[in-house]
């Protein structure tokens, strides 16, 4: 996957849309933008005028001006255009929320079928992500096809989180106790940041996640590789790690297919190797930065669930070797 | 004229206000201040506790913007930085924000109006003190475990012990608690000094607007705290007795608190903004030496934000997927508060229009406060068209534009008030020329700090984050936006010290150094204490201007509603004040009861354990007690003393039986394993019924002091008054009985 290296995200994502909906978006904020830039030059044009037409340069002591004190009908004949300008905004607004990206309409019950659906539920401080069609489970990472319409169902484990990826969708919160239901999809390849936007806690700076969108062939490769049970070492160095993992208290918070663990207490492991980034955008997943996490998570991602084991050497470089082959 | 002329005048002359300093001379100056009752006293201490909070809140700010200026940068914890944030949120808006205007209000209302005093200057203090010791419950959290991290609206259940389980939340809410009361004494102080204690001749129609504008804040508090008030009881109910109100995995509400806490919320940017645009509104026409144009449309305008502002608190809701209908009924409702707001900016620019302008600091500030506000505000209508919400909340983009409303706006306003009144408040003008160098820093400052926050929304940056991995540009902007702070901080330092040299060594001002219209500027600088030894005759909007231009008087060109006279008793109308605030309280505890009883929600699994019947008797006796009570106040005011008396103990009586009616209940339910932190029924019955029993105590209490009093003589018939404020509450609680027990016994609504 070559084109994961060389594209990177957008500088101003909001204005770079890469969605229908995101799409949509974009065009009523240009229109919104347009006429409040309108608004303020006429304001501050009539204020600039108002300071520099009616300055008292006789130091207080020249004639009184006219005492006025307003006109009804004045005021009335200025009011008209805010109010079509408010009446055009409900409408534009409102038609976008009913049409493009309105949540009932996401709703399984509002009878429109999704291409695809993932569920992605917040925790503090990672984002578990399930492909329920395919039997995968993932964490800080959306992996989708281009072109398709995907409706995410959206809940949080614990506290508010918010899942916003602002080139493919609107902001939604992820509620403990509730579903949510959106839209998103994109039009192109590529690699879109994502980020939680709601405060959840002390690491709430570090649960970003990207998400992969890939062409139709692409796709089912990925969907192939990832609904298959890692391959296991079967000897050496990573094979130690993969003992060490299940016998340590590893298992205990993180699952593997085809290892073990029960509980989402922490991020899914199953193709771990196959990840762009370790613990919610802190690094990039490659052996230097693996190690790096591992001797102090805590150093990295204060608060985060994972406490510094104080590994010694051999076992740092066991559990990497074994992390490594979870292609 | 008619028989209300006597009450007029005796509130006019302020008989009921005694002063303290008059009786007793003050032993120490520091004595004479803890001590004082005097409005402008207390309204300078509002306005330099603020100042105080002010800085300490600003030193906050810096801590963050230090930590951003870089991406990855480890100069503060995690941990500490959302302190930081929780910290300045909650000081800027309870400790600095609302207390300066009250400040400001305390000071210039009653002058403005023509009164010696506020209505209550005993209740008006113990307001004050309340700022002092709730400021100082917040940051006593420091000293025990965490200062509060939850960010200002402490949003559960992050909130909630599970996530928060050390103290800092909990003095977070006790300190909110304190600072509540505290304000909302103070409104109701401020809302019944305007309505009762008008000079002659100021009719509703001819008070200043900054008056004006403090009336409506003061309502808004009054209105908008209890709804705060409900929700810090039930985050603390659940921390400490374990109800389950905002634990969805028991049945509870992540979502209930966001609505309640912006019920409050939302009517709190306008209570932090209302007052500025009052400010706003004496300073430009002075200065353009011209009357404020369209007064009533701005006076108006003001009503409309005041009841709009009930209406739009969702949209700080639009992404938690309320569903399409809300979300476009809360988007119409905010966009139409831009019609209100964008009326009064038309009116300030008109008013500028053909005067004669003097570009004072004052001035200076007000037409950057114009400019700043049209900014804020547009920002404000972006988020009105919901899709857009969709994408900025919650970023550095909400950030900008909130910061614009509230700083670009309301600190801007109150820097140009504090150079337009300042001379007033000590008798000496502020240094122009030191005001001129802050306001270069501010606005440069100002501007350049957050107008780059816009940019790093629309960049993806989420605000409340500790730190940033190196993005394409974010750290320039990061790095640009705490350099304008440092610009602030200098601005800030430049106008403490113009403060501390001007009102030793400034030049003396006079009664009226700028020319101003309003009835402050016929005192001397500063006022005497009884504030005023003559008032000029008021016939129009501006007194003093129709004073100093007889020939220009504004009576004889433009005509305004003539005083009729009549002043409202004021222990009525605190007590009308009070009792509507309560109400607003009850009606949010009674909303919860029904959003956690009925439908799937289901709070009881199985039949009410409520002895229905047994309760109606009780409900009977109490709802008597109101009977009773009105017996009492007709034999009082028909001077049989005696029968006031019997009355009145009966009614105490009936009052006990009922609360002891509720006691055995409580006993029955807690004896069958009942309790607060069973099911949601039971938490919000025990939270319902418990402040209602705690309301009818303190009613019990009341009354039987009033009764003592009678006993002695010293509530007699012509006091009758006194105690049918009284009645306003006691028939207030028993009317909040009969909705209790409709919809929690009878369980209608559900």
């Amino acid at each position: 996957m070559v084109w994961l290296a060389e594209s990177a995200s957008s500088v101003v994502p909001v204005f770079d849309p890469a969605s229908p909906f995101a799409e949509a978006i974009y065009s009523l904020f240009l229109k919104v933008l347009a006429i409040s830039a309108v608004i303020f030059l006429i304001v501050v044009g009539l204020i600039t005028v108002a300071v520099f037409r009616f300055r008292d340069k006789t130091g207080g002591n020249g004639d009184v001006p006219r005492q006025d004190f307003g006109s009804h009908k004045q005021e009335i004949f200025w009011l008209l255009g805010p109010v079509i300008i408010v009446v055009w905004l409900a409408a534009i607004s409102a038609k976008l929320v009913f049409t493009v990206n309105a949540v009932p309409q996401a709703h399984p019950d509002a009878g429109e079928e999704p291409d695809e659906e993932i569920e992605v539920r917040g925790h503090q401080w990672f984002w578990e992500v399930k492909y329920p069609g395919h039997g995968i489970v993932s964490a800080n990472e959306v992996h989708l096809p281009v072109g398709k319409k995907i409706r995410i169902k959206l809940t949080s484990e614990d506290v508010i989180h918010s899942f916003w990826v602002p080139q493919l969708s609107r902001k939604m919160d992820a509620i403990p106790g509730r579903d949510n239901y959106f839209w998103i999809g994109a039009s192109k390849p590529g690699v879109y940041q994502g980020r939680c936007t709601e405060f959840c806690g002390m690491v709430h700076a570090w649960m970003n996640f990207k998400v992969y969108a890939y062409e139709e062939a692409e796709w089912e490769a990925w969907v192939e590789a990832h609904s298959k049970k890692p391959e296991l070492p079967t000897e050496g160095v990573a094979l130690a790690g993969q003992k060490f993992f299940e016998t340590a208290t590893c298992i205990d918070c993180h699952k593997i297919a085809g290892v073990g663990g029960t509980t989402m207490i922490a991020p899914d492991l199953t193709h771990f190797a196959s990840r762009g980034e370790i613990g919610g955008g802190v690094f990039v997943n490659n052996r230097e930065n693996l190690e790096k996490w591992l001797i102090d998570p805590q150093k990295w991602k204060p608060g985060c669930k994972m406490p510094n084991f104080k590994f010694d050497p051999e076992e740092l470089q066991q559990v990497v070797a074994f992390l490594e082959t979870l292609k | 004229m008619n028989g209300g002329t006597t009450e007029r005048i005796e509130s006019g002359k302020g008989v009921d206000a005694p002063r303290e300093e008059a009786a007793v001379p003050p032993t120490s100056k520091i004595l004479s201040w803890v001590t004082t009752v005097d409005h402008k006293r207390v309204g300078i201490m509002y306005i330099l506790t603020a100042v105080f909070f002010l800085v300490v809140g600003g030193c906050e700010a810096l801590l963050i913007r230090i930590q951003l200026a870089v991406p990855e940068n480890d100069f503060i914890s995690p941990a500490f930085f959302n302190q930081m944030f929780t910290m300045h949120g909650t000081t800027m808006v309870f400790l600095v924000g609302m207390p300066v205007l009250i400040g400001f209000a305390n000071y210039f209302v009653p002058l403005q109006i023509g009164a010696k005093d506020v209505a209550f200057p005993r209740l008006n203090a113990m307001s004050f003190w309340m700022l002092p010791f709730g400021g100082f419950l917040l940051y006593y959290s420091f000293m025990t475990s965490t200062a509060p991290d939850a960010g200002w609206f402490s949003y559960a259940p992050l909130s909630t012990k599970p996530y928060s389980s050390l103290g800092g939340i909990d003095y977070w809410i006790l300190a909110l608690l304190v600072l509540g009361i505290g304000s909302v004494a103070g409104a109701i102080n401020m809302a019944v000094t305007v309505l009762s204690m008008r000079a002659p001749g100021m009719s509703l129609q001819r008070v200043p607007l900054f008056t004006w504008m403090a009336f409506i804040t003061a309502l808004l508090t009054i209105l908008a705290l209890p709804a705060l008030n409900s929700a810090l009881a039930m985050l603390f109910i659940d921390r400490w007795l374990d109800a389950a109100f905002f634990e969805p995995a028991r049945g509870g509400s992540a979502l209930l608190w966001q609505h309640f806490f912006w019920i409050f919320g939302h009517p709190e940017v306008y209570i932090l903004v209302l007052p500025a645009f009052g400010m706003i509104s004496e300073v430009i026409p002075v200065f353009s030496r011209k009357p404020i144009y369209g007064y009533s449309f701005v006076a108006g305008s003001t009503v409309v934000i005041f009841l709009l502002s009930y209406g739009v608190w969702a949209h700080h809701m639009f992404a938690v997927g309320l569903g399409m209908f809300a979300d476009i009924f809360f988007a119409i409702g905010t966009l139409l508060i831009a019609l209100p707001t964008g009326v009064k900016v038309f009116n300030w620019t008109a008013t500028m229009w053909g005067g004669s302008i003097r570009l004072t600091v004052s001035m200076l500030f007000a037409i950057a406060f114009l400019v700043e506000f049209v900014l804020g505000g547009l920002t404000g209508v972006m988020f009105a068209a919901v899709p857009i919400d969709w994408q900025l909340t919650d970023t550095y983009f909400v950030v900008g534009h909130f910061h614009y409303v509230l700083i670009g706006g309301t600190v801007f306003g109150l820097f140009a008030a504090t150079f337009y009144w300042f001379p007033k408040m000590t008798g000496r003008m502020l240094s122009e020329g030191l005001g001129k160098l802050q306001f270069v820093l501010w606005v440069l400052g100002f501007n350049l700090t957050f107008m780059l926050h816009h940019f790093l929304g629309l960049m993806g940056m989420p605000r409340r984050v500790y730190t940033y991995s190196d993005e394409p540009g974010w750290a320039l902007l990061n790095g640009l936006s705490s350099l304008g702070a440092v610009f602030m901080a200098l601005g800030t330092l430049v106008f403490v010290w113009n403060l501390w040299v001007s009102k030793r060594k400034g030049k003396v001002a006079g009664d009226n150094p700028w020319g101003g219209f309003t009835l402050e500027w016929a005192t001397t600088s500063p006022p005497p204490v009884e504030n005023f030894t003559s008032l000029p005759e008021i016939k129009s909007r501006r007194p003093v201007w129709d004073r100093d231009h007889p020939d220009l008087a504004d009576w004889k060109s433009a005509k305004t509603p003539e005083d009729g006279g009549w002043r409202p008793f004021k222990g009525k109308v605190a007590m009308g004040a009070f009792v509507a605030s309560e109400a607003v309280f009850f009606i949010l505890l009674l909303v919860s009861f029904v959003v956690f009883n009925s439908g799937d929600r289901g709070g009881l699994d199985g039949p009410s354990p409520l002895d229905v019947p047994r309760t109606a008797l009780f409900t009977v006796i109490l709802l008597g007690s109101s009977v009773t009570f009105w017996f009492a106040e007709r034999a009082l005011r028909g001077g049989d003393q005696k029968g006031f008396l019997r009355w009145l103990l009966i009614t105490v009586v009936m009052g006990l039986v009922f609360l002891g009616g509720q006691a055995i209940e409580y006993a029955g339910l807690i004896r069958s394993g009942v309790t607060i932190n069973s099911n949601l029924f039971a938490s919000t019955f025990f939270t319902v019924t418990g402040f209602h029993g705690f309301h009818v105590f303190a009613g019990i209490v009341a009354l039987m002091i009033l009764y003592f009093l009678g006993r002695k003589g010293e509530l007699k018939q012509k006091r009758a008054n006194i105690f049918s404020a009284a009645g306003i509450y006691w028939h207030f609680v028993d009317v909040v009985w009969i909705f209790v027990f409709a919809i929690i016994y009878l369980r209608v609504l559900q």
